[in-house]
């Protein structure tokens, strides 16, 4: 574009000839030259709201067409996209280490009954209440005659009954489908299993929430449908559970006793291969807890985790190995057994008030079970470390095992720990604890003195690491040596001590007896009734598993007047349950190396 | 000529339509096989889980137990001891049958 001089030569010299203002053509061209700006820059701006205009425009087009389409056309699920996913069930199935079914869920349905679109009112409720004996007639006649729109009639419905109740042939009497949770063992392991209750429901479907046990535990994992219906894969063995429960119940039968517990568990892993308690109840049809009175009768406690009891000698070990750990004494240093040990107003005695006096190898004093050596092994070693021995254990803390009870199972300790606490505690007395807790701890002794935690999850399980406490055992508590003392000692227990009975030739069992006489509720002491305990460690050259056995005020009638210390209940029953359970567990009886001292004496 | 070019594009795009509508009416055939597939697979899914249940129920420990006991006549079965471990070396070669010198 040329552009036009403000102030063209020519034109301003003619204009000064003929003697008329040059400054007018100037003011003249700057005119045109701002008006020719103008419109160009109007131009512009034209042509930006037309490009904006028909991009706008656009824009509402494919929203529009898209809202069209969206409205129009059919709804459908992307089809193609289905076949990677699953079809799984409400609740993840419950397991054994060996993939076993413990629990499961089975459809079934529901009944209810709209009453404005029901026929025959009378004909239905008395037919109903044939069907279902539990169901009273004038009860369904008056809810079925009331102004009520929705009943219900039963939470679930064998097939048997749903098609009785089809016979009826009321149309309002319906059927909803209905997941519910099978525990096919019956009363098998019922207190690992819990039960099971139904949460929120609707016609369509209900929610299966878990009340107790495993199944409270671990109730988000169980019906997270993210995890595609895997397992939880419990270390329970089946066979050996039924095992168990076999020989115990067997063996509170024959004692005499009103109830009794057994935990099995492995040495190096915490795994509970087996945990009974008795008696026991059915999960399929879980009892209502009692609502007064004493909880621990009813068949619901769980006397292995939640009974906490004086555990009577089994206690002995520990103050034993815990001073040999110290170095104060070694299983032949001499301790001061003169019984009756006098300390203050207290004085304790042996059992049967013997006395073994004037003094023992440690070693025979745990053989011997001496109330009045281990109490002075406990002063050697001090309030203060003994309990923080006792803590490291675990005898203070609820036992941190994956079932919705123990959080709540604290053991009773005392709340001022005076020496007097000290003496009775060595010997199990004064300290209350679950045989969890027992089993956890003679587990940390066999276990050459590394802290074991209990777990009910199968280590190395499929989905474990994330939902339960995996992680394996570090914390030292005891050296090897100690351990292995300790555990020589405790064969010898079995071989010649307290605990003849639960010898069982192959599997070299080492273990402890206990008998604590029960308190009584107002203070005081029974008597005539005891918890027997047997703590059992086998085979004791190479320590695999630990059981133990508690009897609840057990009574042993074949002898002349009856015996009810541990020696002639709870370990027989422990004998016969190692003597049964060790070969399914795979262990082969061994001939056992003789003693050293015969060694000895053949050399002579 | 190009007349010729109109007719053979005109048949082109008559012959892609007829394939177009081919494939979709196959994609379509397919995706409700897969439908049905899925579906049986959800019974049979539900139906192993009550075969499962029911298997579980039919060998639960306290069952065996009775059979066990029911058919002691018969079967002589008994709970496994200790003594029933064996190695083995202990047990003796079988003994070689006797030739019967059929040659």
């Amino acid at each position: 574009m040329t552009r036009i001089p403000l102030r063209p030569l020519a034109r301003i010299l003619s204009a000064r000839a003929k003697g008329e203002n040059p400054d007018a053509i100037e003011r003249e061209n700057t005119r045109i030259r701002h008006e020719e700006m103008r419109d160009t820059a109007r131009q512009r701006s034209e042509g930006r709201l037309v490009v904006l205009a028909i991009s706008f425009i656009c824009l509402f087009l494919v929203v529009g067409a898209r809202m069209g389409l969206v409205a129009a056309s059919e709804p459908f699920e992307p089809r193609a996209a289905v076949s990677t996913s699953r079809i799984v069930n409400a609740r993840a199935d419950i397991v054994d280490r060996h993939g076993r079914i413990l629990a499961t869920n089975l459809r079934t349905h529901s009944l209810y009954a709209q009453p404005p679109i029901m026929v025959d009112h009378e004909g239905a409720a008395r037919a109903l209440a044939r069907i279902f004996p539990d169901l009273s007639e004038e009860r369904l006649l008056s809810d079925f005659t009331g102004n009520r729109k929705f009943v219900w009639i039963k939470r679930k419905l064998s097939p048997e009954q749903q098609q009785a109740v089809r016979d009826i042939g009321e149309p309002g009497l319906l059927f909803g489908p209905r997941e519910m949770r099978l525990y096919p063992n019956g009363s098998l392991a019922a207190h690992i299993m819990g039960g099971y209750g139904f949460g929120r429901e609707g016609v369509q479907a209900a929610e299966v929430i878990g009340t107790a046990g495993v199944e409270k535990a671990f109730d988000t994992f169980l019906r997270d449908t993210a995890e595609q219906g895997r397992p939880l894969e419990l270390s329970i063995d089946l066979t050996v559970q039924a095992a168990v429960e076999r020989m115990l119940h067997r063996g509170m039968k024959l004692m005499n006793a009103k109830g009794a517990a057994a935990i099995l568990m492995d040495v190096k892993t915490g795994e509970i291969v087996a945990m009974a308690s008795l008696p026991d109840f059915d999960p399929n049809d879980r009892p209502a807890p009692p609502t007064a009175g004493d909880q621990s009768g009813s068949p619901l406690f769980n006397r292995a985790v939640q009974g906490v009891y004086e555990l009577g000698s089994t206690f002995k070990i520990f103050a034993a190995a815990q001073a040999m750990d110290i170095g104060l004494v070694n299983p032949r240093t001499l301790v001061d057994v003169n019984a009756p040990l006098i300390w203050g107003k207290y004085k304790i005695h042996e059992f049967r008030d013997q006395n073994f006096g004037p003094a023992l190898p440690v070693h025979d004093v745990i053989v011997k079970s001496s109330n009045v050596g281990t109490s002075n092994i406990a002063l050697m070693i001090g309030q203060e470390r003994q309990q923080a021995f006792l803590r490291g254990l675990g005898f203070f803390d609820p036992v941190p095992v994956e079932l919705a009870e123990a959080p709540y199972a604290k053991p009773l300790v005392p709340r001022r720990w005076s020496e007097i606490n000290t003496i009775t505690a060595s010997y199990g007395h004064g300290i209350s604890a679950s045989p969890l807790h027992l089993a956890a701890a003679y587990a940390t002794l066999a276990n050459g003195g590394i802290k074991v935690v209990p777990t009910i999850c199968k280590r190395a399980g499929a989905m474990n690491g994330r939902i339960c406490n995996n992680a394996l055992p570090r914390d030292r508590l005891l050296s090897e040596a100690v351990s292995a003392d300790a555990i020589g000692m405790l064969r010898q227990v079995v071989t010649s001590g307290t605990a003849r009975l639960g010898d069982v030739p192959g599997y070299s069992v080492a273990g402890k007896t206990g008998t604590a006489d029960k308190p009584r509720p107002g203070g005081g002491y029974h008597n005539e009734k005891v918890i027997a305990n047997f703590a059992g460690i086998f085979p004791s050259n190479a320590p695999k598993y630990v059981l133990v056995v508690t009897l609840d005020e057990p009574t042993e009638t074949s002898g002349s007047s009856p015996r009810r210390t541990a020696g002639w209940t709870a370990v027989p029953v422990a004998g016969e349950i190692i003597r049964r359970v060790a070969p399914l567990l795979g262990l082969w009886p061994a001939i056992e190396p003789p003693a050293p001292n015969e060694i000895i004496l053949t050399a002579n | 000529m190009n007349t010729l070019i109109y007719i053979l594009s005109a048949l082109a795009v008559i012959g892609l339509a007829f394939w177009a509508y081919n494939e979709n009416h196959k994609t379509r055939q397919a995706l409700s096989e897969v439908e049905a597939l899925q579906r049986e697979i959800g019974q049979l899914r539900e139906t192993r889980a009550v075969l499962r249940a029911e298997w579980a129920y039919l060998n639960r420990p306290d069952r065996l137990h009775d059979l066990a006991n029911l058919n002691f006549e018969t079967l002589g079965l008994m709970p496994l001891r200790p003594a029933q471990f064996g190695r083995i070396d202990q047990i003796a070669f079988p003994i070689p049958e006797a030739k019967d010198d059929a040659e």
